[in-house]
């Protein structure tokens, strides 16, 4: 037992936050939020120069082969900058293709993704009707949805390679409240789609990097909220003193941090846990998710408050961390849902 | 990072959990899942003796003083398994927890000799003499006074909050020893017996009717001149050191006896049809989440070896819990309703879940407020500027 960061991770975290403070300005992502919600440069170096976006898919993938713990270390980093990047549909299609894929479909479509060259974006339904692999109904509200060139798809229990070409899908790209992430929605008329060997290992596969990715970008978004309100708090004076000397204003200040600090708990239990492949690892994703993503949104909303008429401006960062908090509380299952699933594996089923 | 043990740890596991439950099941049945820290005193007297012998009461101390030497990852397992047992608490956490730690790291040589097998062997129970009417959140305010008169330290003033001074052997003492000082200067330690003529001890009555608590009186009380932890005047220094000790292992022991309480609260939704209700299921859901981040944090707070900057788990750690364990006996009452505010016989006594809605109040109070709590993380953990200081 050894919960701290060893200094291989140490110093991923490092190359991680270097590079997203350098790249991802608030100026570029403006720029990418004025467009189609991605900095494509930004990708492009994340898989190419960087060399992360397979991190936590295996060496003989492609991948470093390192673990979830690997791999929300660099989510964080991302989360902190309120990157404009596909990372998350690309880590839950690139992990579900490398856990339940066929050796053709890890051989077809692993090295593009991790190059950067072919963005993946993934969904599920319920209702999306399967007749072998012909494939018919909705996905809606799919992150980077529009910019995807290939799709990872749950419908009920069965997940399928779908090529956003093929014939019989179209795509339709929404104007999102977090313009960093824009939701698209992805029909199929009778679409062929190409069955993933094994759906189950597949789809925990994607749900541990989606959860975690969330979980971990909400996190670093957390944390970027208290340090840059902090910054504000030592400069900003009013009556005479600075504002962060008001008691009123410090204990926000500390409340932040005291999430903060559990979320973070949270975060790394339960990429421990995944990469340990502990008997925890369900409901140590299931806090993970619901609480990191609270938290954000409880540091983002604080962001604003705290910075009074200019957190409110379109100038200021802080909407991009509110709106991606907002997002973030919604995406791949509500708080509540996650704590409805954490209750009924220790009260049983609600009914 | 690493969560998993080694076999070899968790073969120490089965042997702590092997010894621990064939004590509650033989020898000490009787004390198995107290949860009052006043019930029973003198059985658990002998109980802290049973630990001394059998060489676990303080694991983590080196061999030579009775401990095991134990490493951070046995300490862990020994405090989960201790409360997973249904171990009533230590009557002399603070011995083993403050006293011990504070003497190991800043007492002479004659002073470790004198307390500390003692200490382990559950012979002297130590209490802690912090607090006074004056000096609650501003702890520096302390004015007890201690001189030196013929080769004896002499005391006089009043203590507050002492917990379970009235089953204790010694007490450490923080006085004021130079005359006109102010705030953490001038301070000495001091370690005082309990059992003379200058110290009288009072109880206190809680809102649960229990009297954990104590008014330690002390009039000439006294102690040789060489009972002093550190020099005449570093009071304030050895008290602070000692407090940062409280943030050690012991946490873990205490959350096992949150898990427990939660897990009463489980069963009571169960058997009463409250896990039915939709929002009491987050209310369990968001509390069992709460408990197992704090082990998490716990775990990051021991495993931080990094003492150069803030660790801000174990900055945050006391309000967490805190906060979380008064949530919990809100919970407990919503989920026991008026079953709740009805005690089982004709005394004012309380079974352990409305025990815990009433006690849990002093959780966000003592060994610092929630507010002081937060005054400390903005100030320390993130740089805020500190509180003005009046000069009354």
């Amino acid at each position: 037992m050894h919960f701290a960061f060893t200094e291989e991770q140490a110093m991923i975290a490092e190359t991680a936050r270097a590079f997203f403070a350098e790249n991802a300005t608030s100026e570029r992502t403006r720029k990418a939020m004025a467009g189609q919600g991605i900095d494509r440069a930004l990708w492009q170096a994340f898989c190419q120069e960087l060399g992360l976006s397979g991190i936590a898919i295996p060496e003989e993938l492609g991948g470093a082969g390192l673990g979830m713990v690997e791999f929300a270390i660099v989510a964080e980093a991302a989360g902190a900058q309120v990157a404009a990047i596909p990372l998350l549909g690309h880590a839950m299609a690139a992990r579900a293709i490398a856990a339940g894929g066929t050796a053709a479909q890890q051989a077809e479509w692993l090295p593009a993704m991790l190059g950067g060259e072919v963005i993946a974006a993934c969904s599920g339904s319920n209702s999306v009707a399967a007749t072998g692999d012909t494939l018919t109904g909705s996905f809606q509200f799919v992150p980077h949805g529009a910019l995807a060139q290939v799709f990872v798809l749950r419908a009920g229990a069965g997940l399928w390679i779908v090529r956003a070409d093929a014939p019989g899908v179209s795509i339709t790209g929404h104007t999102t409240m977090d313009q960093t992430r824009p939701l698209a929605t992805v029909t199929l008329d009778a679409a062929q789609g190409e069955a993933l060997a094994d759906s189950a290992a597949a789809l925990q596969a994607a749900h541990e990097a989606g959860w975690i990715c969330a979980a971990a970008e909400a996190l670093g978004g957390a944390q970027a909220c208290l340090d840059r309100t902090v910054d504000y708090a030592k400069e900003r004076v009013q009556f005479g003193r600075p504002i962060g000397s008001f008691q009123a204003y410090k204990h926000r200040l500390a409340d932040m941090m005291i999430e903060i600090e559990q979320a973070r708990s949270a975060v790394y239990w339960a990429a421990c846990a995944v990469d340990e492949q502990s008997d925890e690892a369900g409901i140590a994703l299931h806090a993970a998710k619901s609480f990191a993503a609270d938290t954000m949104f409880m540091c983002a909303g604080n962001m604003i408050q705290l910075h009074g008429g200019i957190g409110f401006t379109w100038e200021h960062d802080a909407h991009l961390y509110f709106k991606r908090a907002r997002a973030l509380q919604t995406m791949l299952g509500s708080g509540n849902a996650h704590r409805e699933q954490v209750a009924t594996m220790i009260l049983g089923e609600a009914a | 990072m690493k969560l998993g043990f080694s076999p070899a740890e968790e073969a120490f596991r089965a042997e702590c959990a092997d010894w621990l439950q064939a004590q509650m099941a033989g020898p000490f049945k009787d004390i198995k899942g107290i949860s009052k820290l006043t019930a029973s005193p003198e059985r658990r007297k002998e109980w802290e003796q049973h630990l001394g012998e059998h060489r676990w009461s303080c694991i983590g101390w080196p061999v030579e003083w009775g401990g095991r030497g134990a490493s951070l990852a046995e300490q862990v397992i020994f405090a989960e398994e201790y409360a997973r047992a249904g171990v009533p608490g230590r009557v002399n956490h603070i011995g083993i927890e403050l006293a011990g730690p504070t003497i190991l790291t800043f007492g002479t040589e004659e002073q470790k000799q004198r307390f500390l097998p003692d200490i382990a062997a559950g012979r002297t129970i130590f209490c802690q003499g912090f607090s006074e009417p004056g000096a609650g959140s501003d702890l520096a305010s302390v004015r007890t006074k201690g001189r030196l008169e013929n080769g004896e330290w002499v005391v006089n003033g009043q203590k507050i909050w002492t917990s379970l001074a009235h089953i204790s052997d010694w007490i450490f003492v923080v006085t004021r020893t130079e005359e006109g000082s102010k705030g953490p200067k001038g301070l000495t330690f001091l370690m005082m017996p309990i059992d003379q003529p200058g110290i009288e001890i009072r109880g206190i009555t809680q809102i649960n009717g229990d009297a954990e608590f104590n008014e330690t009186f002390f009039t000439d009380a006294r102690c040789p001149a060489d009972s002093l932890i550190g020099g005449v005047g570093d009071g304030w220094k050895i008290a602070m050191g000692l407090l940062a000790f409280e943030r050690g292992v012991s946490t873990l022991g205490q959350q096992m006896a949150f898990r427990n309480e939660l897990d009463e609260i489980i069963a009571a939704a169960r058997a009463n049809g409250a896990a039915k209700d939709p929002l009491i299921r987050q209310r369990i859901a968001k509390a069992e989440i709460g408990l197992r981040l704090m082990r998490y944090g716990a775990l990051r707070m021991l495993s931080n070896t990094d003492h150069s900057k803030i660790d801000g788990a174990a900055l945050t750690y006391k309000i967490q819990w805190a906060t979380w364990r008064r949530g919990l006996g809100e919970l407990a009452m919503d989920v026991l309703g008026q079953a709740g505010e009805v005690a089982a016989g004709d005394e004012y006594e309380w079974d352990t879940l409305p025990n815990l809605f009433l006690y849990s109040r002093a959780d966000t109070i003592y060994g610092g407020t929630n507010q002081i709590q937060r005054n400390l993380i903005a100030e320390r953990g993130l740089g805020m500027p500190r509180e003005p200081r009046g000069d009354v």
